[in-house]
């Protein structure tokens, strides 16, 4: 190897070894534990093959978690980055007052989850909440949101979009920001309306940040699961529960590392396989300027 | 001359073997209520490190009782335990299935409450002992009560009388939106521990002694699922759907519900907040009166030292004193642990001011053990996702709780 | 490009429906902050206002002492503070040197090695809890302030953001510091590192905000209060025996969340002026 090559490598090996470390020594480390059970006492843990997938199968919590993650992350992901670039669109705009609510969209995420979920919890409380006081004069009925499976999965993506979407919105803003002004002039001198500047200019500019926005949402649509924690505790009967919940009841309530393992496994081949189908669609309808 | 410096060695010496004789005692420990309990503990500890020299001892917050319990078998797992902690008294099986803890040999437990050493002794042994524990008590408030033509001061006293009374306290607007439900049994959070306060009275219990086995579809304990998901459901006089245990105390002094069931743990809580005159008072009976116990035992852990598990044992053991129980139970509404305790000046003069306070202790003749088995949280888990999905009408009381049992005993196969 | 450049308006239909546009903004605006401004309502105000808003009920600062005894929240603030820190100078250092590596040098199974690296962009720790709590366990070093920042602190993102920041920089200025003798390093730091100020900036910035506001990890691989950061914390004031009490919990929260909060407020600009010049698309 040639001299840069080594200088190469030396760069490159402290954080290398690091994730080597935290992300793919983990990676094969689920992989083989999910093939043993838990090893109780001091015993260490037996090779029992296939068992914790078998188990999983007839998991009903399992398949509800998972089916809830879906829902969840199809209740984000595509409205928190339509919030997102509507956001962008009006921070960037003449607006009046556009600084304020550059300011109202962006604090969500400065606030720590696990704190604001309580707020949401009275936000969503039945009789007294924030929800139903703003409702009662409109003469809806109250609900109990959280305590009713049709639609306490609906108020937690509630939650996770009002948390992500101003975080979003500052990606677009600055691609937003970097879109040089004469393509709005032409397009106004040709008399183009501003929808149709928007889909056919704008949005197709904005690919790169939608790609890298997407994948970043759904990430989020599995970890974010700090809200379920304070809000319903994965209730009522597993409507909320999420498959990384479900991963930390079973490992550290139940104390099951070998099934834990095992669900590890599934959310990363999940994570794997969005990821691997994202860049592929969408690398061919990605403009680069 | 050489004599001095034979006696400084000697002083150094005898100085040298006190600080190292003096053991140390770490103590995990759970806040569950409000109030300055981190100061309380600490003050609590420096006490003993006063009558006691050669014992220290940390005592290390740890959170709420779940991440108690995550916190001591993590670290006993990774090899360095905390000598002694209060963990709920139904960890008790899961506790002796890691090897975690070692029994109190040879410790005089005649003095707690039956009741609470329901839920700390198995194999003949006792495995815990009582620190801070509690019932499940009915509080009702008066004002609401005589606005609704009822005596203010007499509570419901079987499940009949509950459900008429909650008929007649049920308030509804013009629209017809309920704007005060009779009756709230949270169903969130410990949806089994609510469930024995309707179990016990009609006379069945859900496990067994041993821990191996359930018995979750017995008709008495469907028929108790049944009475629970009516009212909501069928009576309309509680709020259908699962209700929330956090916000349960805040409806109640909103008014937005004339009773709530739920731990004698709150009693301070409604004293503060409570802008009304409130009652409390015992479950109502069905075939017999009964709630289950709650709450926390001291447990002292296995891969201590021998001199460490002996300081953990009086450490413990002062802990429960009568004074101290008594003290305890009056600076957080826990139920003082013993009867020697309720004995005390101190705690006579508390209770003569406050006679609610009585309640939960007069309870316990009939009160029973919280449900606790091997793997408890995942058996606890079956139980609470099968009263849940019959809250919520998903399925009926008669499926869920067959659902349930059929869990559990898969659950718990391996242990029988 | 400067930041107050808006879009030319094309609008056909005139000042009504921008008139409506900016009240929808507004709306949804308020909707955003509004969890925010109910904080500040129920923390300044006694425990019965928590759900009533009476606009002339007494203030109060009680709750703030009551959260602030609940729990040794001074020790939970140096935790954080010292867990944010630590990460973030972890991360500069660790994916600078990675960054330059990847954008500048040739070596052998540099394209695996990257793809390797982008694995963690999806794959966070986050999601290895129950493995890296293991390892954390082998090492030794379980209930400690390290051992929640180690699994993040080489970042692929921030690995990521660098190499292409790097990428940028004129190959002119590189050979121009190599002839004059420079060192690979000292042309890193004399070269690089200064134009790359602005993503170093925007980093920082979501760096710390999320490590600040994590959660999990850190309940998972923490013990004891000299470990705990604020948010495992804020916690314990969600699964009392009392149930919920929103005045002290929104107390808790506005202190948890202040150091950020004032931060934001006073670098608002800078934050949105660093990610755009950082070039993130």
């Amino acid at each position: 190897m040639s001299r840069g090559a080594i200088h190469g490598w030396l760069l490159l090996l402290p954080a290398f070894a690091l994730l080597a470390l935290f992300t793919h020594w983990p990676v094969l480390g689920t992989i083989w534990d999910s093939f043993h059970a838990t090893p109780k006492g001091g015993r260490p843990a037996p090779w029992v093959g296939l068992e914790n997938y078998q188990v999983m199968m007839a998991d009903e919590v399992f398949w509800k978690s998972l089916w809830n993650n879906l829902w969840y992350a199809l209740g984000t992901v595509p409205v928190s980055i339509a919030l997102a670039i509507l956001m962008a669109l009006w921070v960037n705009s003449a607006m009046r007052g556009r600084t304020w609510l550059r300011m109202a969209f962006f604090t969500p995420t400065i606030l720590p989850m696990i704190a604001v979920a309580n707020i949401w919890l009275f936000f969503f409380t039945p009789q007294y909440g924030l929800l139903e006081q703003v409702l009662r004069p409109f003469g809806i009925a109250s609900r109990n949101w959280l305590g009713n499976p049709d639609t306490a999965l609906a108020c937690v993506t509630l939650v996770a979009i009002w948390k992500e979407a101003g975080f979003f919105m500052i990606f677009y803003l600055a691609a937003l920001q970097s879109i040089p002004p004469s393509l709005a002039e032409a397009a106004a001198l040709e008399g183009a309306s501003r929808g149709y500047y928007f889909r056919r200019v704008v949005f197709p500019l904005l690919m790169p940040t939608t790609l890298f926005v997407m994948v970043n949402a759904v990430i989020n649509s599995v970890r974010l699961v700090d809200h379920i924690f304070v809000m319903t505790r994965g209730g009522p009967n597993n409507a909320t529960s999420l498959l990384l919940f479900h991963v930390y009841q079973v490992g550290f309530s139940f104390w099951d590392t070998g099934y834990a393992a095992a669900l590890t496994l599934v959310l990363l081949v999940v994570l794997a396989t969005v990821a691997i189908g994202q860049f592929v669609f969408l690398d061919k309808r990605v403009h680069y300027q | 001359m050489r004599n001095a410096w034979r006696l400084l060695a000697a002083a150094c010496a005898s100085a040298a073997l006190a600080v190292a004789a003096q053991v140390e005692v770490t103590f995990y420990y759970p806040v569950a209520v409000g109030g300055p309990i981190t100061r309380i503990v600490d003050q609590m500890a420096a006490d003993f490190e006063k009558e006691n020299p050669s014992i220290k001892v940390k005592p290390v917050y740890a959170g709420t009782y779940q991440e108690t319990l995550v916190k001591a078998l993590t670290a006993h797992k990774s090899g360095t335990p905390p000598t002694t902690a209060v963990l709920l008294s139904t960890d008790m099986f899961t506790l002796i299935d890691e090897e975690a803890i070692v029994p109190f040999d040879g410790v005089d437990t005649s003095a707690y409450y039956k009741a609470f050493m329901a839920n700390s002794q198995t194999g003949g042994k006792t495995w815990g002992i009582p620190f801070q524990r509690s019932t499940i008590v009915m509080y009702w408030n008066k004002e609401l009560f005589s606005e609704a033509g009822l005596d203010p001061n007499r509570a419901p006293a079987n499940w009949n009388e509950v459900l008429q009374y909650a008929q007649k306290l049920t308030k509804r607007d013009a629209s017809g939106a309920v704007t005060q439900w009779g009756v709230q049994i949270p169903s969130t959070a410990f949806p089994y521990w609510l469930f024995q306060a309707l179990t016990t009275p009609n006379g069945v219990e859900l496990m067994n002694q041993a821990g191996t086995e359930t018995y979750f579809d017995k008709p008495e304990v469907i028929e108790a699922l049944q009475y629970w998901v009516d009212l909501g459901r069928k009576h309309k006089v509680m709020a259908s759907g699962t209700i929330e245990w956090g916000t349960t105390p805040k409806d109640f002094f909103e008014k937005k519900t004339a009773m709530m069931w739920t731990t004698t743990g709150n009693l301070t809580n409604v004293r503060n907040n409570a802008k009304f005159d409130f009652g409390v008072a015992m479950l109502p009976e069905k075939k017999r009166r009964g709630s289950p116990t709650g709450g926390g035992n001291f447990y002292v852990f296995k891969k201590a030292s021998r001199e460490q598990q002996a300081a953990a044992v009086k450490f413990a053991n002062w802990m429960t004193a009568p004074e101290r129980a008594a003290q305890w139970g009056i600076d957080t509404g826990y139920v003082a642990v013993r009867a020697d305790a309720w004995a005390t000046p101190k705690m006579q003069e508390y209770v003569k001011g406050f006679p609610v306070a009585a309640v939960a202790r007069d309870q316990l003749q009939f009160a029973v053990a919280e449900l606790s088995t091997h793997d408890n949280q995942r058996v606890t888990k079956a139980l609470n996702d099968g009263i849940q999905a019959a809250m919520t009408g998903t399925k009926t009381p008669e499926q869920a709780m067959k659902d349930a049992q059929a869990e559990a005993t898969r659950i718990l196969r391996s242990y029988k | 490009m400067n930041e107050a450049s808006p879009r030319p308006s094309l609008s056909r239909h005139g000042a009504g429906a921008q008139f409506l546009e900016t009240v929808a903004a507004w709306i949804l605006g308020f909707l955003w902050i509004l969890p925010l401004i109910y904080a500040f309502w129920t923390a300044f105000h006694p425990s019965e206002f928590s759900t009533r808003f009476e606009l002339l009920a007494p203030l109060t600062l009680d709750n703030f002492r009551r959260a602030w005894e609940a729990a040794p929240f001074a020790r939970y603030f140096l935790n954080s503070f010292m867990l944010v820190t630590m990460v973030l100078a972890a991360q500069l250092v660790l994916c600078t040197l990675a960054g330059y590596a990847f954008a500048r040098f040739e070596f052998p199974g540099k394209e695996i090695a990257f793809i390797l690296v982008l694995l963690q962009l999806m794959i966070m720790p986050d999601v290895l809890i129950v493995e890296n709590y293991t390892t954390m366990s082998r090492l030794g070093i379980l209930d400690s302030i390290p051992a929640i920042g180690l699994p993040y602190m080489a970042s692929a993102f921030g690995i990521f953001l660098l190499r292409q920041t790097f990428k940028t920089v004129p190959r002119e200025l590189d050979e121009a510091a190599r002839v004059e003798g420079a060192s690979a390093l000292q042309i890193l730091w004399k070269v690089y590192v200064p134009l790359a100020r602005p993503v170093y900036l925007a980093y920082g910035l979501v760096s710390v905000s999320f490590h600040w506001n994590n959660f999990l990890w850190p309940l998972i691989v923490t013990n004891s209060v000299s470990s705990r950061p604020v948010t495992v914390g804020l916690q314990v004031f969600s699964s009392g025996d009392q149930g919920i009490d929103w005045s002290v919990i929104t107390a808790a929260t506005i202190m948890t969340s202040a150091p950020l909060l004032v931060a934001f407020l006073l670098f608002q600009r800078q934050f949105v002026q660093s990610f755009m010049r950082a070039g993130i698309r």
